[in-house]
């Protein structure tokens, strides 16, 4: 990870690009990127901490848990793979609560940092583009998206069980 | 749909504390959840300015766009009735990789502009074209070759490597997209051949 933003730097020297003025714009794009997420974090976190308190994460876990079992998805990242196509921020702050949780290294902490980057927020992205252009009949647009997210739940545990156990 | 989603949770729990006589948790957690949230925050803010501070780097060297143009005829099959050298095709391709280096925010706007372009090819019908579906499919079934973010997320939370999960992530991620343009290509076609889902098409 450092040697790749070095040679972004050593790259953006030789073509003589303001390097650090960029760098300073780029890191205030971020605060913004942030500060638009930051009230949905905080919303979110506050419904799964109610969801976990009141003991409703074990109704839902253990309603779908025949499902996630049969395909061997860890009951912790159940929520995380419900909201992913939903809401990125929302994801993310489940995929933190995992690695807190869990930690990074662990099977959980592993598939869900898995789903989390081979998957996106499908309804979001679809509803942004095609809401861009007014474009109503989006025809099998979802039904493909839907099939790769699917995909991805089902490959970030069966690679995972690949290359780690 | 978020709006369902959060009252859904929100009241669930609610009459679940309940039903389980767990009410005093939850009166803890109203509590704490807020004060987690803001940590939380605070813990992304660093790394989330940090990339898209370098990563600006790379999109204003140039170095986004020598990529594009190694990507542009692994996209070219993809698009057969577009204009190899027209604005759509070229936002196509910046916009694919962008997603592929992980710049989310350089990516939206291009995406944007290319669905725009589109939207003249297809002659501003209100249904989508057979680029539209693939090109939105590619976006949601997102592949990243360096994921910055979420490396630097497990680094922050511990891990020993951080980027061990890279090769499943691009397994998965491939998989997901092959599954996706395979749907979206085939029944492109169906609805060609087919006069009921068939639309006038410009390109």
């Amino acid at each position: 990870m450092p040697l790749f933003a070095a040679a972004i730097i050593i790259f953006g020297l030789i073509k003589r690009t303001a390097v650090f003025d960029e760098f300073i714009k780029g890191a205030k794009e971020g605060f913004g990127t942030l500060l638009t997420i930051a009230p949905s974090i905080l919303g979110l976190v506050f419904a799964v901490g109610l969801l976990k308190s009141s003991g409703a994460v074990d109704v839902i876990c253990s309603a779908v848990k025949p499902v996630a079992d049969y395909l061997g998805f860890p009951d912790e990242i159940v929520p995380m793979a419900l909201l992913r196509p939903v809401s990125g921020s929302g994801s993310t702050a489940l995929l933190i609560q995992v690695f807190e949780g869990n930690g990074p290294d662990s099977f959980p902490g592993r598939v869900a940092s898995v789903l989390a980057g081979s998957s996106e927020t499908t309804f979001y992205a679809t509803a942004m583009y095609f809401g861009s252009i007014r474009v109503k009949n989006i025809r099998h647009t979802l039904a493909a998206a839907i099939a790769a997210d699917l995909t991805a739940a089902i490959l970030s545990v069966v690679t995972v069980r690949l290359f780690f156990y | 749909m978020l709006n369902y989603v959060w009252s859904f949770i929100v009241i669930l729990s609610i009459i679940c504390s309940i039903f389980l006589g767990n009410t005093e948790n939850l009166s803890a957690a109203f509590i704490d959840s807020a004060a987690d949230a803001v940590e939380l925050i605070i813990t992304l803010a660093g790394i989330i300015c940090l990339w898209s501070g370098i990563m600006r780097i790379a999109s204003a060297s140039g170095l986004t766009e020598i990529f594009a143009r190694f990507f542009a005829p692994i996209l070219r099959p993809l698009f057969p009735n577009l204009d190899k050298k027209g604005e759509a095709f070229k936002s196509i391709t910046m916009n694919i990789t962008s997603n592929l280096l992980g710049l989310g925010n350089t990516a939206t706007p291009l995406g944007l502009k290319a669905m725009s372009e589109l939207q003249k090819l297809n002659g501003y019908s209100d249904t989508a074209s057979d680029e539209m579906v693939i090109f939105v499919v590619m976006n949601t079934a997102s592949m990243q070759l360096l994921p910055t973010m979420l490396g630097s997320l497990r680094q922050s939370y511990g891990s020993a490597s951080p980027f061990e999960i890279i090769v499943p992530v691009w397994i998965s991620s491939g998989c997901a997209m092959a599954v996706a343009l395979l749907i979206a290509c085939s029944l492109n076609k169906l609805g060609r051949k087919a006069p009921a889902g068939a639309h006038p098409r410009l390109s």
